[in-house]
Protein backbone atom coordinates (compact mmCIF):
# COMPACT_ATOMS: atom_id res chain seq x y z
CA UNK A 1 0.00 0.00 0.00
CA UNK A 2 2.77 2.40 0.92
CA UNK A 3 4.77 1.54 -2.21
CA UNK A 4 1.67 2.11 -4.26
CA UNK A 5 1.04 5.57 -2.83
CA UNK A 6 4.60 6.90 -2.69
CA UNK A 7 5.08 7.90 -6.38
CA UNK A 8 1.90 10.02 -6.70
CA UNK A 9 2.54 11.73 -3.37
CA UNK A 10 6.16 12.44 -4.30
CA UNK A 11 4.97 13.79 -7.66
CA UNK A 12 2.41 16.05 -5.98
CA UNK A 13 5.11 17.32 -3.65
CA UNK A 14 7.42 18.07 -6.62
CA UNK A 15 4.55 19.80 -8.36
CA UNK A 16 3.89 22.04 -5.37
CA UNK A 17 7.59 22.92 -5.16
CA UNK A 18 7.61 23.82 -8.87
CA UNK A 19 4.44 25.90 -8.46
CA UNK A 20 5.92 27.70 -5.46
CA UNK A 21 9.11 28.57 -7.34
CA UNK A 22 7.22 29.68 -10.43
CA UNK A 23 5.02 32.01 -8.39
CA UNK A 24 7.94 33.34 -6.36
CA UNK A 25 9.79 34.22 -9.58
CA UNK A 26 6.93 36.53 -10.60
CA UNK A 27 8.21 38.96 -7.99
CA UNK A 28 11.92 38.52 -8.65
CA UNK A 29 14.18 39.72 -11.43
CA UNK A 30 15.13 38.87 -14.11
CA UNK A 31 11.79 39.14 -15.91
CA UNK A 32 11.63 37.72 -19.40
CA UNK A 33 8.99 40.02 -20.92
CA UNK A 34 9.69 38.84 -24.47
CA UNK A 35 8.92 35.28 -23.50
CA UNK A 36 5.68 36.32 -21.78
CA UNK A 37 4.43 38.13 -24.90
CA UNK A 38 5.49 35.30 -27.17
CA UNK A 39 3.57 32.82 -25.02
CA UNK A 40 0.51 35.10 -24.87
CA UNK A 41 0.55 35.11 -28.64
CA UNK A 42 0.87 31.33 -28.84
CA UNK A 43 -1.80 30.63 -26.23
CA UNK A 44 -4.18 33.57 -26.75
CA UNK A 45 -4.11 34.40 -30.43
CA UNK A 46 -3.40 30.81 -31.37
CA UNK A 47 -6.44 29.45 -29.51
CA UNK A 48 -8.84 32.25 -30.44
CA UNK A 49 -10.43 30.71 -33.54
CA UNK A 50 -11.08 27.30 -31.98
CA UNK A 51 -12.46 28.96 -28.81
CA UNK A 52 -14.85 31.12 -30.87
CA UNK A 53 -16.00 28.16 -32.91
CA UNK A 54 -16.68 25.91 -29.92
CA UNK A 55 -18.21 28.75 -27.90
CA UNK A 56 -20.65 29.59 -30.67
CA UNK A 57 -21.80 26.02 -31.20
CA UNK A 58 -22.16 25.26 -27.50
CA UNK A 59 -24.41 28.34 -27.16
CA UNK A 60 -26.38 27.16 -30.16
CA UNK A 61 -26.84 23.66 -28.80
CA UNK A 62 -27.75 24.67 -25.24
CA UNK A 63 -30.41 27.02 -26.57
CA UNK A 64 -31.95 24.35 -28.76
CA UNK A 65 -32.03 21.86 -25.88
CA UNK A 66 -33.30 24.35 -23.32
CA UNK A 67 -35.99 25.80 -25.54
CA UNK A 68 -37.65 22.39 -25.76
CA UNK A 69 -37.73 22.03 -22.00
CA UNK A 70 -38.86 25.64 -21.48
CA UNK A 71 -41.62 25.28 -24.08
CA UNK A 72 -43.38 22.82 -21.76
CA UNK A 73 -43.85 25.64 -19.25
CA UNK A 74 -44.45 28.27 -21.92
CA UNK A 75 -41.29 30.02 -20.75
CA UNK A 76 -39.18 30.14 -23.93
CA UNK A 77 -38.89 33.89 -23.35
CA UNK A 78 -36.53 33.13 -20.47
CA UNK A 79 -34.05 31.18 -22.61
CA UNK A 80 -31.50 34.02 -22.59
CA UNK A 81 -31.29 33.79 -18.81
CA UNK A 82 -30.55 30.08 -18.78
CA UNK A 83 -28.01 30.27 -21.57
CA UNK A 84 -26.17 33.16 -19.92
CA UNK A 85 -25.97 31.48 -16.52
CA UNK A 86 -24.84 28.07 -17.81
CA UNK A 87 -22.22 29.58 -20.04
CA UNK A 88 -20.76 32.18 -17.72
CA UNK A 89 -20.74 30.02 -14.61
CA UNK A 90 -19.72 26.68 -15.97
CA UNK A 91 -19.53 25.80 -19.62
CA UNK A 92 -17.57 28.80 -20.85
CA UNK A 93 -14.71 28.37 -18.34
CA UNK A 94 -14.64 24.57 -18.55
CA UNK A 95 -14.90 24.22 -22.33
CA UNK A 96 -12.26 26.88 -22.90
CA UNK A 97 -9.97 25.32 -20.31
CA UNK A 98 -10.33 21.86 -21.83
CA UNK A 99 -9.58 23.21 -25.29
CA UNK A 100 -6.55 25.12 -24.07
CA UNK A 101 -5.39 22.12 -22.03
CA UNK A 102 -5.54 19.98 -25.16
CA UNK A 103 -3.82 22.57 -27.27
CA UNK A 104 -1.32 24.20 -24.93
CA UNK A 105 -0.63 21.85 -22.00
CA UNK A 106 0.50 19.41 -24.68
CA UNK A 107 2.45 22.09 -26.54
CA UNK A 108 4.22 23.21 -23.38
CA UNK A 109 4.99 19.65 -22.26
CA UNK A 110 6.39 18.61 -25.63
CA UNK A 111 8.47 21.77 -26.02
CA UNK A 112 9.98 21.57 -22.54
CA UNK A 113 10.25 17.79 -22.85
CA UNK A 114 12.32 18.04 -26.03
CA UNK A 115 14.49 20.64 -24.34
CA UNK A 116 14.96 18.27 -21.43
CA UNK A 117 15.99 15.24 -23.49
CA UNK A 118 18.38 17.26 -25.68
CA UNK A 119 19.99 18.60 -22.48
CA UNK A 120 18.99 22.19 -23.24
CA UNK A 121 17.62 22.50 -19.71
CA UNK A 122 20.95 21.29 -18.30
CA UNK A 123 22.80 23.68 -20.61
CA UNK A 124 20.62 26.53 -19.40
CA UNK A 125 21.46 25.77 -15.79
CA UNK A 126 25.14 25.29 -16.63
CA UNK A 127 25.17 28.71 -18.29
CA UNK A 128 23.56 30.50 -15.37
CA UNK A 129 19.89 30.72 -16.34
CA UNK A 130 17.17 29.42 -14.05
CA UNK A 131 14.87 27.30 -16.29
CA UNK A 132 11.90 27.95 -14.01
CA UNK A 133 12.39 31.69 -14.34
CA UNK A 134 13.02 31.54 -18.08
CA UNK A 135 10.52 28.86 -19.11
CA UNK A 136 7.89 28.16 -16.46
CA UNK A 137 7.05 31.59 -15.05
CA UNK A 138 6.48 33.28 -18.45
CA UNK A 139 4.15 30.45 -19.52
CA UNK A 140 2.26 30.65 -16.25
CA UNK A 141 1.83 34.43 -16.46
CA UNK A 142 0.82 34.30 -20.11
CA UNK A 143 -1.75 31.59 -19.42
CA UNK A 144 -3.20 33.43 -16.39
CA UNK A 145 -3.73 36.54 -18.50
CA UNK A 146 -5.02 34.92 -21.68
CA UNK A 147 -7.26 32.13 -20.40
CA UNK A 148 -9.72 34.49 -18.61
CA UNK A 149 -9.78 36.66 -21.73
CA UNK A 150 -10.46 33.67 -23.95
CA UNK A 151 -13.21 32.62 -21.55
CA UNK A 152 -14.88 36.04 -21.81
CA UNK A 153 -14.78 35.75 -25.59
CA UNK A 154 -16.18 32.22 -25.44
CA UNK A 155 -19.01 33.30 -23.06
CA UNK A 156 -19.98 36.18 -25.28
CA UNK A 157 -19.88 34.20 -28.52
CA UNK A 158 -21.90 31.43 -26.84
CA UNK A 159 -24.59 33.83 -25.71
CA UNK A 160 -24.63 35.22 -29.23
CA UNK A 161 -25.03 31.67 -30.57
CA UNK A 162 -28.03 31.33 -28.28
CA UNK A 163 -29.40 34.57 -29.69
CA UNK A 164 -29.23 33.22 -33.24
CA UNK A 165 -31.50 30.29 -32.26
CA UNK A 166 -33.78 32.46 -30.10
CA UNK A 167 -34.25 34.87 -32.98
CA UNK A 168 -34.58 32.41 -35.83
CA UNK A 169 -36.42 29.47 -34.35
CA UNK A 170 -38.07 30.85 -31.18
CA UNK A 171 -38.96 34.22 -32.69
CA UNK A 172 -37.74 36.29 -29.69
CA UNK A 173 -36.79 39.92 -30.25
CA UNK A 174 -33.23 41.04 -29.70
CA UNK A 175 -34.17 43.10 -26.68
CA UNK A 176 -36.17 40.26 -25.08
CA UNK A 177 -33.22 37.89 -25.35
CA UNK A 178 -30.42 40.23 -24.35
CA UNK A 179 -32.31 41.82 -21.45
CA UNK A 180 -33.12 38.45 -19.99
CA UNK A 181 -29.52 37.29 -20.48
CA UNK A 182 -28.08 40.46 -18.99
CA UNK A 183 -30.39 40.61 -15.99
CA UNK A 184 -29.78 36.97 -15.10
CA UNK A 185 -26.12 37.57 -14.37
CA UNK A 186 -25.22 38.54 -10.84
CA UNK A 187 -21.96 39.74 -9.40
CA UNK A 188 -21.33 36.26 -8.01
CA UNK A 189 -21.65 34.69 -11.47
CA UNK A 190 -19.11 37.06 -12.97
CA UNK A 191 -16.68 36.41 -10.11
CA UNK A 192 -16.83 32.66 -10.45
CA UNK A 193 -16.80 32.95 -14.23
CA UNK A 194 -13.46 34.76 -14.02
CA UNK A 195 -11.95 33.05 -10.99
CA UNK A 196 -12.34 29.62 -12.54
CA UNK A 197 -10.32 30.31 -15.69
CA UNK A 198 -7.66 31.96 -13.57
CA UNK A 199 -7.30 28.85 -11.40
CA UNK A 200 -7.43 26.58 -14.47
CA UNK A 201 -4.71 28.68 -16.09
CA UNK A 202 -2.36 27.99 -13.18
CA UNK A 203 -3.02 24.30 -13.27
CA UNK A 204 -2.84 23.86 -17.06
CA UNK A 205 0.40 25.80 -17.50
CA UNK A 206 2.11 24.27 -14.48
CA UNK A 207 1.03 20.72 -15.29
CA UNK A 208 2.38 21.19 -18.83
CA UNK A 209 5.69 22.51 -17.51
CA UNK A 210 5.88 19.88 -14.79
CA UNK A 211 5.56 16.91 -17.13
CA UNK A 212 7.82 18.58 -19.68
CA UNK A 213 10.62 19.15 -17.17
CA UNK A 214 10.30 15.60 -15.79
CA UNK A 215 10.70 13.97 -19.19
CA UNK A 216 13.19 11.13 -19.39
CA UNK A 217 13.81 8.49 -22.02
CA UNK A 218 14.41 10.32 -25.27
CA UNK A 219 11.80 11.15 -27.88
CA UNK A 220 9.49 8.40 -26.66
CA UNK A 221 9.53 10.07 -23.29
CA UNK A 222 8.41 13.35 -24.87
CA UNK A 223 5.33 11.66 -26.30
CA UNK A 224 4.53 10.13 -22.94
CA UNK A 225 4.98 13.44 -21.12
CA UNK A 226 2.69 15.19 -23.60
CA UNK A 227 -0.13 12.67 -23.17
CA UNK A 228 0.20 12.70 -19.41
CA UNK A 229 0.09 16.48 -19.30
CA UNK A 230 -3.15 16.67 -21.29
CA UNK A 231 -4.86 13.94 -19.33
CA UNK A 232 -3.83 15.23 -15.92
CA UNK A 233 -4.60 18.87 -16.77
CA UNK A 234 -8.07 17.95 -18.10
CA UNK A 235 -8.92 15.84 -15.07
CA UNK A 236 -7.85 18.66 -12.77
CA UNK A 237 -10.05 21.11 -14.65
CA UNK A 238 -13.10 18.96 -13.94
CA UNK A 239 -12.17 18.28 -10.31
CA UNK A 240 -11.49 21.95 -9.65
CA UNK A 241 -14.65 23.19 -11.32
CA UNK A 242 -16.67 20.82 -9.12
CA UNK A 243 -14.86 22.13 -6.04
CA UNK A 244 -15.21 25.78 -6.97
CA UNK A 245 -18.85 25.40 -7.97
CA UNK A 246 -19.53 23.77 -4.64
CA UNK A 247 -17.97 26.72 -2.82
CA UNK A 248 -19.87 29.32 -4.83
CA UNK A 249 -23.20 27.51 -4.58
CA UNK A 250 -22.79 27.49 -0.82
CA UNK A 251 -22.00 31.21 -0.81
CA UNK A 252 -25.40 32.05 -2.26
CA UNK B 1 44.18 -0.18 -9.26
CA UNK B 2 42.16 2.10 -6.96
CA UNK B 3 41.60 5.85 -6.93
CA UNK B 4 44.35 8.04 -5.54
CA UNK B 5 43.98 9.37 -2.01
CA UNK B 6 42.28 12.77 -2.46
CA UNK B 7 43.91 15.81 -0.97
CA UNK B 8 42.99 19.48 -1.14
CA UNK B 9 45.24 22.25 -2.34
CA UNK B 10 44.93 25.45 -4.34
CA UNK B 11 45.69 23.76 -7.63
CA UNK B 12 42.75 21.42 -7.24
CA UNK B 13 40.06 22.04 -9.86
CA UNK B 14 37.70 19.19 -9.17
CA UNK B 15 37.57 16.72 -6.35
CA UNK B 16 35.21 13.81 -5.80
CA UNK B 17 35.33 12.29 -2.35
CA UNK B 18 33.49 8.98 -2.03
CA UNK B 19 30.53 10.18 -4.08
CA UNK B 20 27.42 8.04 -4.37
CA UNK B 21 24.33 8.82 -6.43
CA UNK B 22 21.10 6.89 -7.09
CA UNK B 23 18.16 7.29 -9.44
CA UNK B 24 15.23 5.54 -7.78
CA UNK B 25 16.57 1.97 -7.73
CA UNK B 26 19.50 2.47 -10.14
CA UNK B 27 22.92 3.07 -8.64
CA UNK B 28 24.48 5.59 -11.03
CA UNK B 29 27.64 6.40 -9.03
CA UNK B 30 29.19 4.57 -6.11
CA UNK B 31 32.30 5.36 -4.07
CA UNK B 32 33.79 7.70 -6.69
CA UNK B 33 36.96 9.45 -5.51
CA UNK B 34 39.48 11.32 -7.63
CA UNK B 35 41.15 14.68 -7.80
CA UNK B 36 41.79 16.69 -10.91
CA UNK B 37 44.43 19.42 -10.96
CA UNK B 38 45.18 22.35 -13.21
CA UNK B 39 47.01 21.37 -16.39
CA UNK B 40 45.68 17.83 -16.41
CA UNK B 41 43.68 16.10 -19.11
CA UNK B 42 41.41 13.34 -17.87
CA UNK B 43 39.84 10.80 -20.16
CA UNK B 44 36.96 8.77 -18.77
CA UNK B 45 36.21 5.53 -20.57
CA UNK B 46 33.26 3.32 -19.78
CA UNK B 47 30.46 1.26 -21.27
CA UNK B 48 27.02 2.74 -21.97
CA UNK B 49 25.18 3.36 -18.72
CA UNK B 50 28.33 3.18 -16.59
CA UNK B 51 27.62 6.65 -15.14
CA UNK B 52 29.92 8.90 -17.17
CA UNK B 53 27.29 11.55 -17.95
CA UNK B 54 26.03 11.40 -14.40
CA UNK B 55 29.56 12.05 -13.13
CA UNK B 56 29.95 15.13 -15.34
CA UNK B 57 26.58 16.52 -14.33
CA UNK B 58 27.34 15.92 -10.67
CA UNK B 59 30.64 17.80 -11.12
CA UNK B 60 28.63 20.85 -12.24
CA UNK B 61 26.06 20.51 -9.48
CA UNK B 62 23.32 19.74 -12.02
CA UNK B 63 22.57 16.53 -10.13
CA UNK B 64 23.12 16.31 -6.39
CA UNK B 65 24.87 13.27 -4.93
CA UNK B 66 23.29 11.26 -2.12
CA UNK B 67 26.57 10.83 -0.30
CA UNK B 68 30.15 12.09 -0.37
CA UNK B 69 31.56 15.51 -1.26
CA UNK B 70 32.25 17.29 -4.53
CA UNK B 71 34.61 20.27 -4.60
CA UNK B 72 34.79 22.51 -7.66
CA UNK B 73 37.65 25.04 -7.61
CA UNK B 74 38.08 24.16 -3.95
CA UNK B 75 34.48 24.97 -2.99
CA UNK B 76 32.16 22.29 -1.78
CA UNK B 77 29.17 22.43 -4.10
CA UNK B 78 26.91 19.74 -2.63
CA UNK B 79 24.86 22.07 -0.47
CA UNK B 80 25.10 25.29 -2.45
CA UNK B 81 21.93 26.93 -3.70
CA UNK B 82 21.39 27.09 -7.46
CA UNK B 83 22.00 30.86 -7.47
CA UNK B 84 25.35 30.41 -5.71
CA UNK B 85 26.34 27.69 -8.14
CA UNK B 86 25.89 30.00 -11.14
CA UNK B 87 29.07 31.94 -10.34
CA UNK B 88 31.16 28.78 -9.96
CA UNK B 89 29.70 27.12 -13.06
CA UNK B 90 30.54 30.17 -15.16
CA UNK B 91 34.20 29.13 -14.83
CA UNK B 92 33.52 25.73 -16.36
CA UNK B 93 32.89 25.10 -20.05
CA UNK B 94 30.72 22.15 -20.96
CA UNK B 95 29.78 20.24 -24.10
CA UNK B 96 26.75 18.04 -23.52
CA UNK B 97 26.33 14.60 -25.03
CA UNK B 98 23.00 15.54 -26.62
CA UNK B 99 24.38 18.92 -27.67
CA UNK B 100 22.24 21.15 -25.51
CA UNK B 101 22.21 23.90 -28.14
CA UNK B 102 19.17 26.14 -27.74
CA UNK B 103 17.14 25.49 -30.88
CA UNK B 104 14.99 28.60 -30.61
CA UNK B 105 17.95 30.94 -31.18
CA UNK B 106 20.62 31.18 -33.86
CA UNK B 107 24.07 29.62 -33.77
CA UNK B 108 25.60 33.06 -33.12
CA UNK B 109 23.23 33.73 -30.22
CA UNK B 110 23.97 30.29 -28.82
CA UNK B 111 27.70 30.95 -28.84
CA UNK B 112 27.22 34.43 -27.36
CA UNK B 113 24.96 33.12 -24.59
CA UNK B 114 27.68 32.36 -21.99
CA UNK B 115 29.24 35.79 -22.51
CA UNK B 116 25.97 37.69 -22.24
CA UNK B 117 24.71 35.66 -19.32
CA UNK B 118 27.69 36.30 -17.06
CA UNK B 119 26.51 38.98 -14.69
CA UNK B 120 30.07 39.80 -13.64
CA UNK B 121 31.37 42.27 -16.18
CA UNK B 122 29.40 44.42 -18.57
CA UNK B 123 30.80 43.96 -22.06
CA UNK B 124 30.06 45.86 -25.25
CA UNK B 125 28.02 44.22 -27.99
CA UNK B 126 30.86 44.86 -30.47
CA UNK B 127 33.20 42.89 -28.28
CA UNK B 128 30.70 40.04 -28.01
CA UNK B 129 30.28 40.02 -31.79
CA UNK B 130 34.03 39.76 -32.33
CA UNK B 131 34.40 37.01 -29.77
CA UNK B 132 31.55 35.01 -31.31
CA UNK B 133 33.08 35.23 -34.79
CA UNK B 134 36.48 34.26 -33.35
CA UNK B 135 35.01 31.28 -31.51
CA UNK B 136 33.12 30.12 -34.60
CA UNK B 137 36.20 30.61 -36.79
CA UNK B 138 38.11 28.43 -34.34
CA UNK B 139 35.72 25.57 -35.11
CA UNK B 140 35.64 26.61 -38.80
CA UNK B 141 31.97 27.48 -38.85
CA UNK B 142 31.91 31.29 -39.03
CA UNK B 143 29.54 31.17 -42.02
CA UNK B 144 26.79 29.54 -39.90
CA UNK B 145 26.40 32.44 -37.45
CA UNK B 146 22.84 33.29 -38.57
CA UNK B 147 21.64 29.71 -39.03
CA UNK B 148 19.58 27.77 -36.55
CA UNK B 149 21.06 24.66 -34.90
CA UNK B 150 18.43 22.48 -36.61
CA UNK B 151 19.92 23.46 -40.00
CA UNK B 152 23.33 21.97 -39.12
CA UNK B 153 24.67 18.43 -39.33
CA UNK B 154 25.45 16.46 -36.18
CA UNK B 155 29.18 17.09 -36.47
CA UNK B 156 28.63 20.82 -37.05
CA UNK B 157 26.35 21.04 -34.01
CA UNK B 158 29.06 19.36 -31.93
CA UNK B 159 31.54 22.00 -33.14
CA UNK B 160 29.15 24.83 -32.31
CA UNK B 161 28.79 23.24 -28.87
CA UNK B 162 32.57 23.37 -28.47
CA UNK B 163 32.63 27.03 -29.52
CA UNK B 164 29.98 27.81 -26.91
CA UNK B 165 31.80 25.80 -24.24
CA UNK B 166 35.11 27.60 -24.66
CA UNK B 167 34.11 31.16 -25.59
CA UNK B 168 34.62 32.40 -22.03
CA UNK B 169 38.07 30.74 -21.91
CA UNK B 170 37.24 28.69 -18.83
CA UNK B 171 40.08 27.02 -16.90
CA UNK B 172 38.16 23.72 -16.87
CA UNK B 173 36.24 22.24 -19.80
CA UNK B 174 34.05 19.14 -19.63
CA UNK B 175 33.31 17.21 -22.83
CA UNK B 176 30.60 14.55 -22.76
CA UNK B 177 31.11 12.02 -25.56
CA UNK B 178 32.29 14.55 -28.16
CA UNK B 179 32.72 11.91 -30.87
CA UNK B 180 29.69 9.71 -30.19
CA UNK B 181 27.71 8.92 -33.32
CA UNK B 182 30.19 10.54 -35.70
CA UNK B 183 32.14 9.04 -38.58
CA UNK B 184 35.89 8.48 -37.92
CA UNK B 185 36.97 11.49 -40.00
CA UNK B 186 34.64 13.95 -38.28
CA UNK B 187 35.48 12.38 -34.93
CA UNK B 188 39.16 13.07 -35.57
CA UNK B 189 38.45 16.67 -36.56
CA UNK B 190 36.53 17.17 -33.32
CA UNK B 191 39.29 15.66 -31.17
CA UNK B 192 41.91 17.76 -32.96
CA UNK B 193 39.85 20.87 -32.12
CA UNK B 194 39.64 19.85 -28.49
CA UNK B 195 43.40 19.28 -28.28
CA UNK B 196 44.01 22.59 -30.03
CA UNK B 197 41.73 24.39 -27.60
CA UNK B 198 43.41 22.72 -24.62
CA UNK B 199 46.89 23.74 -25.69
CA UNK B 200 46.07 27.27 -26.79
CA UNK B 201 44.25 28.11 -23.52
CA UNK B 202 46.16 25.81 -21.15
CA UNK B 203 42.79 24.62 -19.91
CA UNK B 204 42.24 21.40 -18.01
CA UNK B 205 39.97 18.97 -19.84
CA UNK B 206 37.72 16.21 -18.58
CA UNK B 207 36.68 14.12 -21.57
CA UNK B 208 34.13 11.33 -21.49
CA UNK B 209 34.33 8.96 -24.43
CA UNK B 210 33.75 5.40 -25.53
CA UNK B 211 36.58 5.59 -28.09
CA UNK B 212 40.08 4.80 -26.89
CA UNK B 213 41.57 6.68 -29.90
CA UNK B 214 40.15 9.94 -28.50
CA UNK B 215 42.14 9.54 -25.30
CA UNK B 216 45.15 8.37 -27.26
CA UNK B 217 45.10 11.58 -29.29
CA UNK B 218 44.79 13.75 -26.19
CA UNK B 219 47.67 11.92 -24.49
CA UNK B 220 50.11 11.88 -27.38
CA UNK B 221 49.50 14.99 -29.42
CA UNK B 222 50.03 18.61 -28.71
CA UNK B 223 49.02 21.67 -30.67
CA UNK B 224 51.97 23.72 -31.87
CA UNK B 225 51.01 27.36 -31.59
CA UNK B 226 53.76 28.57 -33.91
CA UNK B 227 53.01 26.39 -36.94
CA UNK B 228 49.35 25.65 -36.15
CA UNK B 229 49.67 21.86 -36.40
CA UNK B 230 49.01 18.98 -34.07
CA UNK B 231 52.31 17.25 -33.40
CA UNK B 232 53.16 14.01 -31.62
CA UNK B 233 54.78 14.78 -28.29
CA UNK B 234 58.33 13.62 -27.70
CA UNK B 235 59.36 11.34 -24.88
CA UNK B 236 56.29 9.15 -25.21
CA UNK B 237 56.63 5.55 -24.22
CA UNK B 238 59.81 5.77 -22.18
CA UNK B 239 61.51 7.58 -19.30
CA UNK B 240 59.85 8.28 -15.95
CA UNK B 241 57.45 10.70 -14.25
CA UNK B 242 56.37 13.61 -16.42
CA UNK B 243 58.77 12.66 -19.16
CA UNK B 244 56.58 9.73 -20.11
CA UNK B 245 53.39 11.76 -19.90
CA UNK B 246 54.07 15.30 -21.13
CA UNK B 247 50.40 16.08 -21.72
CA UNK B 248 49.54 15.09 -18.13
CA UNK B 249 46.81 12.82 -19.42
CA UNK B 250 45.21 10.47 -16.95
CA UNK B 251 42.79 7.75 -17.94
CA UNK B 252 39.90 6.63 -15.79
CA UNK B 253 37.64 3.67 -16.48
CA UNK B 254 34.11 3.39 -15.12
CA UNK B 255 32.09 0.23 -14.72
CA UNK B 256 28.53 0.18 -13.37
CA UNK B 257 28.94 3.42 -11.46
CA UNK B 258 32.35 2.62 -10.03
CA UNK B 259 35.79 3.86 -10.90
CA UNK B 260 37.76 0.71 -11.70
CA UNK B 261 40.92 2.26 -13.10
CA UNK B 262 42.89 5.48 -12.78
CA UNK B 263 46.33 5.88 -14.29
CA UNK B 264 48.47 6.76 -17.30
CA UNK B 265 48.12 5.39 -20.79
CA UNK B 266 51.00 2.97 -20.19
CA UNK B 267 49.36 1.62 -17.07
CA UNK B 268 46.05 1.31 -18.91
CA UNK B 269 47.62 -0.64 -21.75
CA UNK B 270 49.38 -2.88 -19.26
CA UNK B 271 46.15 -3.73 -17.44
CA UNK B 272 45.13 -7.37 -17.59
CA UNK B 273 41.60 -6.80 -16.25
CA UNK B 274 39.17 -8.16 -18.84
CA UNK B 275 36.78 -5.17 -18.67
CA UNK B 276 39.51 -2.54 -18.77
CA UNK B 277 41.51 -4.15 -21.55
CA UNK B 278 38.40 -4.25 -23.76
CA UNK B 279 38.75 -0.47 -24.17
CA UNK B 280 42.31 -0.81 -25.45
CA UNK B 281 42.59 -2.12 -29.00
CA UNK B 282 45.12 -4.94 -29.13
CA UNK B 283 47.38 -3.47 -31.82
CA UNK B 284 48.34 -0.50 -29.67
N1 LIG C 1 17.44 11.00 -15.10
C1 LIG C 1 17.62 9.70 -14.86
N2 LIG C 1 16.66 8.98 -14.25
C2 LIG C 1 16.83 7.68 -13.98
N3 LIG C 1 17.93 6.98 -14.26
C3 LIG C 1 18.93 7.63 -14.88
C4 LIG C 1 18.82 9.02 -15.21
N4 LIG C 1 19.98 9.40 -15.82
C5 LIG C 1 20.75 8.30 -15.86
N5 LIG C 1 20.13 7.24 -15.31
C6 LIG C 1 20.70 5.89 -15.16
O1 LIG C 1 21.97 6.02 -14.55
C7 LIG C 1 22.91 5.13 -15.16
C8 LIG C 1 24.10 5.91 -15.67
O2 LIG C 1 23.69 6.74 -16.74
P1 LIG C 1 24.66 7.72 -17.52
O3 LIG C 1 23.81 8.56 -18.41
O4 LIG C 1 25.53 8.44 -16.56
O5 LIG C 1 25.51 6.69 -18.39
P2 LIG C 1 26.67 6.99 -19.43
O6 LIG C 1 27.90 6.35 -18.93
O7 LIG C 1 26.74 8.44 -19.74
O8 LIG C 1 26.15 6.19 -20.71
P3 LIG C 1 26.31 6.56 -22.27
O9 LIG C 1 27.69 6.16 -22.67
O10 LIG C 1 25.27 5.72 -22.93
O11 LIG C 1 26.05 8.02 -22.41
C9 LIG C 1 22.15 4.40 -16.25
O12 LIG C 1 21.78 3.14 -15.72
C10 LIG C 1 20.94 5.22 -16.50
O13 LIG C 1 19.86 4.42 -16.87
MG1 LIG D 1 26.33 9.60 -21.33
Amino acid sequence: MRDFLTPPIAALQDFIILAGRAVRNVFRPPHYADDIFLQMDIIGVGSLSIVILTGFFSGLVITMQMSRALAQYGATGQVGQIVAITLVRELGPVLTAILVAGRNASGIASELGSMKVTEQIDAMRALGTDPIQKLVTPRMIAMCVTLPMLTIVSDFVGIFGGFVIARLSLGLTASQYWTSAYQALEYNDIVQGLLKPFVFAFVISLVGCFYGLRTTGGTQGVGRATTQAVVVASVWVFVLTALLTRIFVNLN
Amino acid sequence: MTAAEPKIDTESLLLFDNVGLHFDDVTALEGISFEMRAGETRVILGAAGSGKTTLLKAALGLIRPDSGRILLFGRQINDLKEKELFAIRSRVGVLFQEGGLFDSITVGENVAYPLLNRNTDAISMDHVGTKVVDALRFVELEQTVDKFPSELSGGMRRRVGIARAVITEPPLVLYDSPTAGLDPITANTIMALIAKERDSQNAANLIVTQRYQDGQLMANFRYNRTNGHLEPVSGNGGGNGNESNPTHTIFMVMKEGRLVFEGTQMELEASTDSYISKFVPKHY
